[in-house]
């Protein structure tokens, strides 16, 4: 939810014609929100700026000026570059093998005419699963010396063991945070394949254009905005909304193998108390999602009529 | 289906129940593994098939007799606080919403644009960006343990404001009008009219803020000490203590099955307005 904004700003200009008149009622029906916001983002958000070019003693006595000192720091980091790298591709693995699965799932769905909405239900439910509960199901499953997954693997003769190989411990953040969010993909690709008029489809097939032919060459062009715009959804979801997953399956090991940004800046500011770094982190992640935001809006906008 | 192509139909079946196996299994291992004792689990390969200690591994968990490695707190009151917090936070953002988005929508004041804009802006950054400043806060504040700093900053969010907003914008303009010639004023108009046309989209919101609310783990993590106040999505956590074979993995694993019980059944229950919700949030 959070980090997911495709609200159409199109009708802002809409208006009402009729208005009710009163000086301090609308102030009175804003109040609560602004209240909220006012305290627990806004003053928030400011002190992170604040606190990114500042450099704080260990027990908050002293705060000096730095300027883009924390920045700098930051980025001649080898481990700060390190969790970029590990964030890009995993969300990038993330959001393909997600959005691939999905497709496919609901392109199979929307073929079948008894028992949709039977398949509907039995695939909508892991939305409602808890990140951290993926994580820990999923570890149960992956455990080396009791999993078993890892019992069926050494059958055939592989060794699986996450605690200790960085990419088994990739392999397992992905496939639990993919599992979690098929769901939510799967969804808006239904809805956006019975959104295509059927007429198309059959003159293409009266036309003498198979399944895989009408597929590629009109279903999938049609889908792009949809596509797209779960592209930037699950990038989001792969940056920010996974930290549950991540910490409760592999903690960011077995190094530091897995630990994306947003385990990062947890760990720092609340493990390592270096509170200027951390919230120099915050302020590189805000900078991300606005740039997301600003991505979906100019492209999703523009590309979502068909 | 636009031509009869039996090879296919069969395939689609076949690919269809593969997908609802497979997005299935980690729960199906989940129960089973709830149903055997923690001696049974651990001996590779695990029972794939339930067992018969179902009963007293939840009346344990439920009520934290479980003297394992990890935490033993009672489920039971995780569930509560769960339920509480997850409830405060899906009707305090609806509530809050409402109102602002009326007041957006049907008045005219200075700052209007300056306000939409200030909530606007909070869609963009979610807490896991903000953490740090915003732990400061409710710890300034004294909110730590309590419920009011588990939901309160979780309200700060302004995705519900632009539904009700979308919503009222399409309530067509004389009904307000009607209401204002027959002398109802702004708030008997809100209460009489405005909020029953609004009921589908305030049941689609309360599925999915109950879910996000339900589901939270990174900020409980941070304003919760006591046990008596842990949420039990991260209580389960707080259950895995030690390596892989030291964990009661039974009573691990019903907790998760409770954990995942409620928000599933809401899904469920109300799947249509789930649907609808998360669409037009969203898009």
């Amino acid at each position: 939810m959070a980090g997911a904004p495709g609200i159409r700003l199109a009708s802002a200009a809409m208006e009402k014609r009729v208005r009710f008149r009163s000086t301090w009622l609308p102030w009175a029906l804003l109040a609560p929100q602004l209240a909220v916001i006012g305290i627990f983002f806004f003053w928030p958000a400011a002190q992170a700026l604040l606190q990114s070019v500042q450099i704080q003693d260990a027990f908050g006595a002293t705060r000096e000026f730095v300027g883009l000192e924390n920045f700098r720091r930051l980025f001649a980091d080898e481990t700060y570059i390190d969790s970029f790298k590990t964030t890009a591709i995993f969300s990038v693995l993330v959001a393909g093998f997600g959005i691939s699965i999905a497709l496919l799932l609901a392109v199979f769905a929307d073929r079948v005419l008894r028992g949709a909405a039977v398949y509907k239900t039995l695939l909508v439910w892991p939305y409602a699963v808890a990140p951290a509960v993926a994580g820990v199901l999923w570890l149960f499953m992956f455990a080396p010396s009791i999993g078993i997954v890892p019992y069926a693997l050494r059958l055939v003769g592989y060794e699986w063991n996450h605690l200790l190989n960085a990419d088994h411990a990739m392999a397992l953040i992905v496939m639990a945070a993919v599992w979690k969010q098929i769901s939510y993909n799967f969804l808006f690709f239904l809805a956006g394949l019975q959104g295509i008029p059927k007429s198309l489809i059959e003159a293409a097939a009266i036309d003498g254009a198979g399944p895989w032919r009408r597929f590629w060459t009109i279903v999938f062009p049609l889908l792009s905005p949809v596509t797209f715009f779960l592209l930037v959804i699950n990038i989001v979801y792969a940056f920010f909304e996974t930290f549950a997953i991540i910490d409760a399956s592999t903690q960011g090991g077995p190094g530091k193998e897995t630990a994306i940004l947003v385990y990062k800046v947890y760990y720092d500011g609340f493990k390592g108390m270096d509170l200027g770094g951390s919230a120099a982190q915050s302020v590189v992640l805000m900078a991300i999602v606005i740039a997301l935001t600003v991505v979906q809006f100019r492209y999703v906008e523009k590309k979502v009529q068909y | 289906m636009v031509e009869r192509r039996p090879v296919l139909t069969v395939l689609t079946h076949l690919v269809l129940i593969l997908g609802v196996l497979i997005v299935a299994f980690p729960v199906y291992v989940t129960l089973v593994a709830s149903t055997h004792t923690a001696q049974a689990i651990v001996q590779a390969p695990m029972p794939l098939v339930p067992g018969d200690q179902m009963l007293q591994n939840y009346t344990s968990v439920l009520i934290g007799t479980d003297a394992g490695a990890g935490s033993a707190a009672p489920v039971g009151r995780m569930m509560f606080v769960s339920l509480v917090s997850a409830l405060t936070i899906a009707l305090g953002k609806i509530a809050i919403s409402l109102l602002s988005a009326f007041a957006i929508v049907y008045f005219r004041f200075p700052f209007r644009n300056f306000f939409f804009w200030a909530i606007f802006v909070t869609l963009m950054l979610p807490v896991e960006v903000r953490i740090g400043p915003t732990y400061q806060v409710v710890s300034d504040l004294g909110m730590l343990n309590s419920y009011a700093g588990l939901t309160v900053p979780l309200i700060a969010s302004a995705t519900a404001t632009f539904l009700f907003r979308q919503f009222f914008l399409t309530v067509p303009d004389e009904l307000a009008e009607a209401a204002r010639i027959d002398g109802a004023g702004p708030m008997r108009f809100f209460w009489d009219v405005l909020l029953p046309l609004s009921r589908t989209s305030i049941a689609a919101l309360f599925v999915i803020q109950f879910i996000y609310g339900w589901n939270q783990y990174l900020w409980p993590l941070l304003v919760t000490t006591q046990e008596n106040m842990y949420p039990v999505v991260m209580g389960i956590k707080r259950m895995i203590a030690g390596g892989d074979a030291a964990n009661d993995w039974n009573l691990i694993m019903a907790t998760a099955m409770l954990a995942m019980l409620p928000p599933a059944f809401v899904v469920l229950l109300m799947q249509k307005w789930f649907v609808k919700g998360l669409v037009e949030t969203e898009k």
